[in-house]
């Protein structure tokens, strides 16, 4: 079954590499890193890139927990990189890694590990990181019933009432942002936050996209992501963890910042997260 | 009188005169050199600049001035309407449990509960289940969280002053009672003319000190959402990673404390010159 997805999943990939015109750079070659060929490159299996990630691994950033499937935003990134540096859908080989065991100091099982790790300085004692390949962006969540939950745009909601948590990016996106005209409810935490949204007291609450997906999959009951606003305050960043010191750092940070230089990381955000996962950009 | 003043009275005015003029001068030498004493000591610490810049940057101060300002307004007007709500609802609650009689026995039981509870419970566990819990009723009509903020503030600080208004009403000589009722008025008008106006005056300090307690804890709504100073300064600090603006805070706290503050000081001294 997910070897026949495969060849499919490249295809996404690929097709989201080249769709946006104005987006893509000069034919990025092959040999576009220096130094960092399939051939000059040791891996734990030589030609084989082995790639580490949590289980079970969570939608949007992977799909049906099958890493191997190229779906999801993660997975799809993944398989990106890998192909930067020459390795064919078939040179990767996913292996199952906590996310805990993945930052902690010591031996590693894997070349490189994505699972949605944000770059701290804490972490950095203990592991190497890639440059990032996603910029944590703020999301307004609400009820189904809320009357904002079908908004497309950011000023269709500045005649809500939002909420946020005091001292965070969120409350920054609402009052730099948004905008809005009624003051914006601040809590100590997203718990409190949370329960004022069950219960109506704020129309919508503004928290980072990954806590979005987790609020209203699993925490919220009929809640719905109305959508990502843009790009605000100090993100948070993810990158792909690799063993201290390890000697594919250089590599694989030129791959993800090529990648995100040609757009590819932008539109394979788009693809995974703004439509399979319903997180639309409000514009 | 006649303006007549013997030469001694004259001696002992001059003396007393110059003993006031000497005292002040000894307190003013000796403030100052404790002044001397603990600016010196601050600002001499190894770490006083680094506090100096977190803790009293005047741009930031000046920044955040007009949010705290803002949320400081909310403060007043939630103290406003707390304090003439616990006032009321404590009186209640006191001439509730000072009834007398066998039939009134379920009064002064759900009135003791009352003050029991009410000053058992911490009143951020009554903040959140009036301003978080009773809203997931959905019941229609619900009132703000500023209202119902103000309720849990309102129901928690009428059982302290329940009790100071009790204590008042027992400090009361039976007698005054006794006298009162004697002379054919009812329990009701015993309690409205004779022993309420002297438990009020006798216990005045300690109900307007509650109110300075009261004063610092309305803030405590904005755990469900609103920005009262205390937040407005804590969502700048975390902007600026600089500290002063909870400073700013503190200090408008305290201004606007000094006038019941000084009123509760002449309230008591004014009894205390009654009594003597």
């Amino acid at each position: 079954m997910a070897r026949r997805l495969i060849p499919v999943a490249l295809l996404l990939v690929a097709a989201a590499g080249c769709a946006p015109a104005d987006e893509q750079a000069p034919a990025p070659a092959a040999t576009g890193l220096t130094n960092c060929s399939k051939d000059q490159l040791t891996t734990k299996t030589p030609g084989k890139l082995t790639i580490g990630t949590d289980d079970p691994a969570y939608e949007p950033w992977f799909k049906d927990n099958k890493p191997d499937n190229g779906q999801g935003f993660e997975s799809a990134v993944a398989y990106a990189v890998a192909g930067k540096l020459g390795y064919g859908p078939a040179d990767v080989k996913w292996i199952r890694v906590t996310f805990n065991n993945a930052i902690a100091p010591g031996p590693k099982d894997f070349d490189i590990d994505i699972n949605q790790f944000s770059i701290t300085d804490e972490r950095k004692q203990a592991v190497d990181f890639s440059g990032p390949y996603y910029l944590v962006r703020q999301t307004v969540i609400a009820l189904k019933s809320s009357k904002i939950a079908g908004a497309t745009s950011v000023s269709a909601l500045q005649g809500a009432k939002l909420g946020a948590q005091v001292g965070t990016t969120s409350y920054q996106a609402i009052t730099d942002l948004v905008k809005p005209t009624a003051k914006p409810a601040v809590y100590n935490s997203n718990d409190d936050a949370k329960k004022a949204l069950q219960n109506g007291q704020i129309d919508g609450l503004v928290v980072d996209l990954p806590t979005a997906f987790y609020m209203t999959a699993a925490e919220i009951k009929d809640s719905v992501i109305v959508g990502q606003l843009p790009q605000v305050g100090v993100p948070e960043q993810f990158g792909i963890v690799l063993d201290k010191g390890s000697a594919l750092t250089g590599c694989i940070t030129q791959a993800v910042d090529q990648l995100r230089s040609a757009g590819t990381l932008s539109s394979l955000e788009k693809e995974w997260l703004a439509q399979a996962a319903g997180a639309r950009e409000l514009t | 009188m006649s303006g007549q003043v013997s030469p001694a009275q004259l001696d002992r005015i001059r003396y007393r005169r110059r003993q006031t003029v000497i005292s002040v001068l000894i307190a003013a030498a000796s403030t100052f050199v404790v002044g001397v004493l603990l600016v010196v000591g601050v600002t001499g610490a190894p770490g006083w600049d680094r506090v100096r810049e977190s803790f009293l940057d005047p741009s930031v101060a000046w920044d955040a001035l007009p949010d705290i300002a803002e949320g400081l307004w909310l403060n007043i007007r939630l103290l406003f309407f707390c304090a003439i709500g616990s006032l009321a609802l404590g009186l209640l609650v006191a001439l509730l449990r000072t009834l007398r009689g066998p039939v009134f026995f379920p009064v002064r039981a759900l009135a003791t509960g009352y003050t029991y509870t009410f000053r058992g419970l911490p009143l951020i566990i009554v903040l959140y289940v009036l301003t978080l819990g009773v809203p997931g009723l959905r019941l229609r009509g619900m009132p703000s969280v500023l209202v119902l903020g103000g309720i849990a503030l309102v129901i928690t600080y009428s059982g302290y002053l329940a009790e100071v208004f009790r204590a008042g009403i027992e400090s009361v000589h039976p007698s005054q009672l006794a006298a009162a009722r004697s002379l054919g008025l009812t329990y009701r008008q015993t309690m409205r003319h004779v022993v309420l106006p002297q438990a009020v005056r006798r216990v005045a300090p300690p109900l307007l000190n509650d109110t300075v307690a009261l004063q610092k804890d309305v803030g405590l709504v904005s755990l469900a959402g609103p920005i009262d100073a205390v937040r407005a300064a804590q969502i700048h600090t975390a902007e600026t990673f600089n500290y002063t603006p909870y400073i700013v805070a503190g200090a408008l706290f305290v201004l606007l404390a000094i006038p019941l503050i000084a009123v509760t000081d002449w309230v008591t001294l004014r009894a205390a010159r009654r009594q003597s």
